[in-house]
């Protein structure tokens, strides 16, 4: 597991190869892992142009499976980055999804950082 | 001397910060556009509309029974579209939203094939002579392109398409009643539903 890890941080050292001792170091390191991940910043964005998503609309919306989004969207509750609300409507099970302040913050701050990272590669 | 060749593949090319970053830009900006609303939908436009429609109804009204109410009716018809046009242009401006983003699109997208078919079954039933049933045709069909073109806006759009498919249906059940219906639909609906989108979603 251990060896799994470090071999992934290698990985990762390997595909910024050129960011060492830049100014754009310091921008990725501070990139919001949790924010990163291809499928949650997909909910996080979704989320931010609507009030509120259902389950059936965000599996809908990104094409993706049932079990990859409830893990992905409950990462993203637990780090209190959305809000869930489990309901009926009718007799068939209803999620509504939405976005918290601190979601709406960790987006906005994940741009930056993604703007700050091609403005300085361009300076470069 | 061997010479020494690598077994597996060569390592692929380590992908640039540079390059996930505009890629996840790109991501984030096409989620948008697909997960948004048409909320460029004119309020104050719509009443200008639903304005210019009754002042239509009010001269068509002088001649009634001739080629004159549907030539009003098509000036009209070009007079309000170029409102709404101009209404969504301003109201997505002052949102500093493209007009024809993802939703815009998908909302032309809808609205435009029953205003098209409108515009062909108007040519065919002036030439057949059936005008009475011109104005319910048009409600309906606006109707029609308002809902369907609604479904990819908020919530009080596509029940306005409803109304004035309602509208269209009276008036093609009672063609007497067209003239009447028109200036309720066109005049009257646009009025409403404009304050209703004015008030609650902004000019």
């Amino acid at each position: 597991m251990a060896a799994k890890g470090a071999e992934r941080r290698e990985r990762e050292k390997a595909a910024q190869p050129e960011l060492a001792g830049t100014p754009m170091a310091g921008v990725a390191q501070q990139l919001d892992r949790l924010v990163h991940e291809r499928l949650r910043l997909g909910i996080l964005s979704a989320l931010s142009v609507n009030e509120s998503l259902t389950f059936t609309e965000l599996k809908k919306l990104l094409d993706t499976t049932d079990g990859n989004l409830s893990v992905h969207a409950r990462k993203l509750e637990e780090a209190g980055y959305i809000g869930c609300a489990k309901g009926f409507s009718g007799r068939v099970p209803r999620t509504d999804y939405r976005l918290t302040a601190a979601g709406r913050r960790a987006l906005d701050r994940y741009l930056d950082h993604m703007e700050a990272l091609i403005q300085a590669m361009r300076e470069k | 001397m061997a010479s020494i060749l690598p077994i597996g593949p060569p390592a692929p090319r380590p992908v640039e910060m540079q390059a996930h970053a505009m890629d996840n830009l790109r991501y984030i900006r096409r989620t948008i556009e697909q997960a948004g609303s048409f909320t460029a939908v004119p309020g104050i436009g719509g009443v200008y509309m639903g304005a210019t429609a009754l002042a239509a109804a009010w001269i068509s009204a002088k001649r009634p029974g001739s080629a004159w109410p549907l030539a009003v009716w098509l000036l009209e018809a070009c007079v309000a579209l170029t409102i709404g046009i101009a209404g969504a242009a301003l109201k997505s401006r002052r949102a500093d939203a493209p007009l024809f983003s993802g939703p815009g699109r998908k909302f032309v997208a809808g609205f435009a094939p029953p205003m098209v078919a409108g515009v062909l079954l108007t040519a065919v039933l002036f030439r057949a002579g059936a005008v009475a049933f011109l104005p319910g045709t048009w409600l309906l069909l606006y109707g029609a392109s308002v809902l369907s073109g609604g479904a990819a806006s908020v919530r009080v759009v596509p029940l306005m398409g409803v109304c004035f498919m309602a509208a269209g249906a009276a008036a093609l059940v009672a063609p007497s009643w067209g003239p009447a219906m028109l200036a309720a639909g066109f005049g009257g609906l646009h009025v409403v539903f404009g304050l209703v989108i004015a008030v609650k979603y902004g000019g």
